[in-house]
């Protein structure tokens, strides 16, 4: 009975997001702080009288900034409910309308006004010269913003939806609001950006001139000229797609089919090239099979033949992107080939079918959903890749790196970047529809509640020593290039002066030992505590935002869940160039400001990285029971705890899946990487590709070597701090909690 | 679940720490040099005034598409180094401020015109030829004659044999096609440049990618700027460096600070003492062969001797304003790129 008078009139979470708001108003700086989200100069630098510094309510006090007045009055209506009951109507009207209200006219004046006042032609025309400007949001008016759309959403559940339950309402909310800040409206901004002609209008000629052009779309190739980087790149992409799922199904089957006795070490195989950084790859190749590379001299002198520059180009990227992507399709295709049930196999066989059949008729056509997967997966990576095309590509243009220099050349065309950007999105959007139609609606479930006692066939002899024959192949490539990348990192100058040496981990990671502390004198350090700085703050951020979402995706139903599904899934289609590209365009004017900060390159990381998130969250959850949510909200927690108390430490795996993944990536990604860098922020990628530019090979694969070494390092320390996986302490917690 | 806390708050407080440490007076350093020339820099100003520098290392092209990028909320104070057009360019624009340093009076007369080309809004720091180089190894093994001119790197045995950086996105690019357009005339400038692209195997994006990978034979020859050359030559590779006898082009390396740069005057200390013999000897530590542009300062022995090179007039002005350069890059664009090879 308490528990229910306490409910009636009193609301935690309405009064915290009220304080939040004021508080956001009346004391934290409205605009963002020049020297970084985290320092706290502000505090003793004039505030909170200087402007740049004050709170909302201290610069209209002062008459500044007058638009931001009438956000006080949606601030100040939700006093009205305070002390009514949730079931009164009046209650959720006022918190929907302030909520809205507040929201609404939040973002129309950010956009409405900026750096040169208004940013809207027909603002000015309307209220004349704006003699006022404003920067991007900071505290403050992040602070107001949330409080505003918790309002907002405490009255839609007051209104009954999704059973009343607050927290689920408002983390839907919540993840809408980010999701289109930071996926929709960049890619939008980034759509538009293709139509505005050099005098800032725009034009749907300016479009079609960039779209048709004979660099992207020409046919050269067929009459000895160039073919357009927009046909390489999906010619590539779809190569290199066909190849990794290939030969991740060929380990997939190795490992899970087979009497291979070294599957452990074939696995630590696989996991190397995802913690590698991408262009070191290509690197070891030129090292290899470039015009002077070890391999080619060696047959040149065996054969007598001519060395050729063959490698650059075509083929030394699809060499680089296979080597890069197969684990990849090797992750993906792992558990499916594991999930396939033993008994409809054996089921098969006890038909008489033989293995081959069996593996024909019924193993291969369940792995379809994993073979697609894998398949779009090497696609999008294909399209997005940027450091082997740019170290191996020769005169082979790909999209990647046209719209890099589209951005960063001579000629500076962010329309002409943006038009690409369009173009290599379509691609992988198309191949992302592409294969939901081809999965279609049929059901390939195999794992049920009932249990499966069987066992996997041996592959058949046929398909066993083709496979064992690639396996055997990419494996001592692997190990080759590896070999290659280490020996190189301590050579002193590869190919000319063969001599062993420590000298580029000294230029790279050298300290000095002064009166003030160490000081780090390395030519690398900067950038190398850049990157695990945000890695380290991306990789919790991404984890909680991806399990929140599986958590509302599998557990919640709401009208509109597809579309929801959809756009959380689809930052993953999206390659990490046109993320980068669209950032900037985005986020360089007010209302967000936020380019040449490390805040970008977090938010760049944690929307990259989401879906895997998503989809370890929603794989692992799928696996627990419903009665365990149904008796924790049974015996009086809340949602919120029922999800922090039961499904969360039920969810180790997937925590720590989307923590390491997101956590490497952060380290080893460039693509986006590279448009977001600043001198305050450099990250260990782009500082490496600079170097392999300026022919320091050495330097560049001491570095990288370094940061595998602490890769594995984070991975392993990750494993411990997260724990490991108890499946067997399921029915022990239910019952105990 | 506590463990998980802990390490958020690891994170967090490893994050406060970090941001914390930079209050002290700082300057955003934009180099377009090499990068141990420009963290030599960047390390010896600090180690020189106490000013806490950040410095970002890219190329000429890519600094100035930032810096315009940037210019309606600039976040860089003094972009130092590269090849001069794009400082030119960005003077035109109005990125960049003018500024009389009290240095002006020890320096050379083409870092003083470069300044006053562009109403003294950028300054030469030092300056480098066009020319080329080449892997003598590979040549020998590939039965080639010695090339010694321009016209030289037209004949068909070297196809497939000489690289030049794409002049869409390389400075130094730009400056061989701005070269050969007045040693020749435009007509033949571009005939050239045809007569050219049929024995190119690359356009590599950076401008001195070309010699770099001459030196690890990857290529034979480099179309590039012989300073470059030499530093490859210095460093063990088998690389000899050619002044073509047609004469040939140069680049005045600049400086200038950026319209609008937060830390003006520690972008102008930084502008003082790049100019100084003490700052510009800092050279010869990186093997960088560039002629300085500070009278007093000391010139290697391995650079090569600008007395010896017939030096064209360049017009700096004219070739360094973007109407000039869009027109002459659209036009290799469309009459050179496309050509089959």
């Amino acid at each position: 009975m308490r528990g229910d008078l306490n409910e009636s009139t009193a609301h935690p979470a309405l009064i915290f997001w009220i304080i939040a708001g004021w508080v956001g108003f009346l004391l934290l700086p409205w605009y963002g702080v020049e020297d970084g989200f985290l320092s706290f100069k502000w505090l003793v630098d004039g505030y909170p009288f200087d402007e740049d510094f004050a709170p909302a309510a201290f610069l209209i006090g002062q008459g500044e900034k007058l638009w931001l007045a009438p956000l006080l009055l949606p601030l100040a209506a939700p006093f009205l409910v305070v002390r009514r009951k949730k079931s009164d109507p009046l209650y959720a009207i006022v918190l929907i309308l302030a909520g809205a209200v507040g929201f609404g006219w939040l973002i129309a004046q950010g956009f409405g006004i900026g750096i040169r006042g208004y940013t809207f032609d027909w603002l000015t025309a309307l209220f004349g010269d704006l003699d006022d400007r404003q920067y991007g949001m900071g505290y403050g008016a992040l602070i107001v913003a949330s409080a505003f759309l918790f309002l907002f959403t405490q009255g839609i559940a007051a209104r009954g939806a999704i059973n009343g339950d607050v927290f689920v309402v408002s983390a839907i909310g919540g993840v809408i609001v980010i999701v289109t800040t930071f996926v929709f409206f960049p890619i939008a901004k980034m759509l538009l950006a293709a139509f505005i002609t050099e005098e800032g209008g725009y034009s749907a000629a300016v479009f079609a001139s960039k779209f048709f052009d004979d660099r992207l779309w020409g046919l050269g190739c067929f009459a000895g000229g160039r073919c357009g980087a927009a046909w390489n790149s999906l010619f590539l992409a779809i190569l290199v797609g066909v190849l990794t799922t290939v030969l991740g199904l060929v380990f997939a089957l190795v490992v899970t089919r087979s009497g291979f006795r070294y599957k452990r070490a074939l696995r630590a195989l696989t996991v190397l090239p995802i913690i590698t950084p991408p262009f070191v790859i290509g690197l070891a190749l030129i090292l290899l099979f470039g015009l002077s590379g070890s391999v080619t001299q060696f047959f040149a002198e065996l054969f007598g033949i001519q060395p050729t520059r063959w490698l650059y180009g075509m083929p030394g990227v699809l060499i680089a992107q296979t080597l890069a992507f197969t684990p990849i399709a090797f992750l993906v295709l792992i558990g499916v080939v594991e999930g396939v049930s033993p008994s409809m196999e054996e089921a098969a066989q006890t038909l008489r079918a033989n293995r081959w059949q069996t593996f024909r008729t019924v193993s291969l056509p369940l792995m379809r959903p994993g073979l697609a997967n894998a398949f779009l997966l090497g696609f999008i990576e294909s399209m997005a890749d940027f450091g082997n095309p740019l170290v191996l590509g020769g005169n082979f243009d790909v999209l990647s790196t046209e719209i890099f220099f589209a951005i960063v050349g001579a000629q500076y065309d962010q329309g002409r970047a943006a038009v690409l950007a369009m173009v290599l999105l379509f691609f992988t959007l198309s191949a992302f529809y592409a294969q939901r139609m081809w999965l279609g609606k049929k059901s390939y479930t195999t794992v049920s509640g009932k249990g499966d006692a069987g066992v996997h066939p041996l592959m058949p002899n046929g398909l066993a020593v083709p496979v064992f024959i690639a396996a055997g192949v990419w494996g001592m490539f692997t190990i080759i290039v590896y070999g290659m990348i280490l020996y190189g990192s301590v050579v002193e100058l590869w190919g000319v002066n063969n001599s062993l040496t420590f000298k580029h981990y000294i230029t790279a990671f050298s300290v000095r030992i002064e009166e003030s502390g160490i000081r780090w004198t390395g030519a690398a350090w900067d950038s190398f505590w850049t990157t695990i700085y945000i890695a380290a703050a991306a990789a919790p951020l991404t984890a909680i935002v991806g399990l929140i979402t599986a958590y509302l995706l599998t557990r919640q139903t709401f009208a509109g869940k597809n579309a929801f599904e959809f756009g959380t899934m689809l930052s993953f289609a999206i390659p990490g160039t046109v993320i980068g590209v669209s950032y900037i365009l985005a986020f360089n004017v007010p209302p967000i400001e936020i380019t040449g900060t490390g805040i970008i390159l977090i938010i760049s990381f944690i929307f990259r990285n989401m879906p895997v998130g998503v989809r370890a969250g929603i794989a692992s959850m799928s696996q627990l029971d419903k009665s365990l949510d149904e008796s924790s909200l049974t015996l009086g927690a809340n949602s919120w705890q029922t999800f922090r108390r039961v499904i969360l430490p039920l969810l180790r795996p997937a925590i720590l899946a989307a923590l390491v993944y997101s956590f490497v990536r952060a380290m080893t990604a460039i693509s986006a990487v590279i448009f977001l860098v600043s001198a305050e922020y450099d990250m260990a990628t782009s500082y490496i590709i600079g170097r392999v530019e300026n022919n320091d090979y050495g330097l560049a694969i001491a570095y990288s070597t370094t940061l595998i070494v602490v890769m594995l390092a984070a991975v392993g320390l990750l494993q411990i701090l997260v724990g490991r996986t108890k499946i067997g302490r399921r029915t022990q917690f239910g019952a105990g909690e | 679940m506590k463990k998980f806390k802990t390490l958020a708050l690891t994170s967090v407080v490893a994050m406060t720490a970090s941001m914390s440490a930079a209050q002290a007076d700082k300057l955003t350093l934009y180099c377009s040099a090499q990068e141990d020339w420009c963290q030599l820099m960047a390390r010896s100003f600090e180690d020189a005034t106490g000013i806490d520098v950040n410095m970002t290392r890219k190329s000429s092209g890519e600094t100035f598409a930032q810096i315009k990028a940037e210019s309606a909320n600039p976040k860089g104070d003094v972009w130092w180094g590269g090849t001069g057009d794009p400082h030119l360019q960005a003077a035109e624009e109005n990125l960049t401020a003018a500024y009389m340093s009290p240095m002006r009076d020890q320096l050379h007369a083409w870092a003083i015109s470069q300044a006053e080309g562009a109403d003294n809004k950028t300054i030469g720091i030092y300056s480098g030829a066009l020319g080329y180089g080449y892997n003598t190894d590979l040549l020998a093994a590939n039965n080639l004659p010695e090339p010694t001119c321009w016209k030289d790197l037209l004949k068909p045995e070297y196809k497939g044999h000489v690289q030049m950086a794409n002049p869409n996105s390389s400075g130094t690019a730009y400056t061989t096609l701005a070269s050969m357009v007045q040693l020749l005339g435009e007509d033949e400038g571009f005939e050239f440049m045809k007569g050219l692209h049929a024995n190119i195997n690359q356009y590599t994006k950076s401008g001195s990618a070309p010699i770099k990978a001459a030196g690890r034979g990857e290529n034979t020859i480099g179309i590039v700027f012989m300073h470059d050359a030499v530093k490859q030559a210095v460093s063990g590779f088998p690389i000899k460096v050619v002044a073509p006898c047609e004469g040939t082009g140069y680049e005045i390396g600049s400086m200038s600070i950026i319209e609008g740069a937060r830390n003006i005057e520690e972008a102008q200390k930084f502008y003082d003492w790049a100019l100084t013999p003490e700052a510009q000897n800092l050279a010869l530590e990186v093997n960088a062969f560039q002629v300085p542009s500070n009278k007093g300062s000391e010139t290697s022995p391995s650079a090569p001797d600008m007395s010896s090179i017939t030096l064209i007039d360049y017009d700096f002005k004219k070739y360094g304003s973007s109407d000039e350069r869009k027109r002459l890059l659209q036009k290799w664009d469309e009459d050179v790129s496309t050509l089959p090879q």
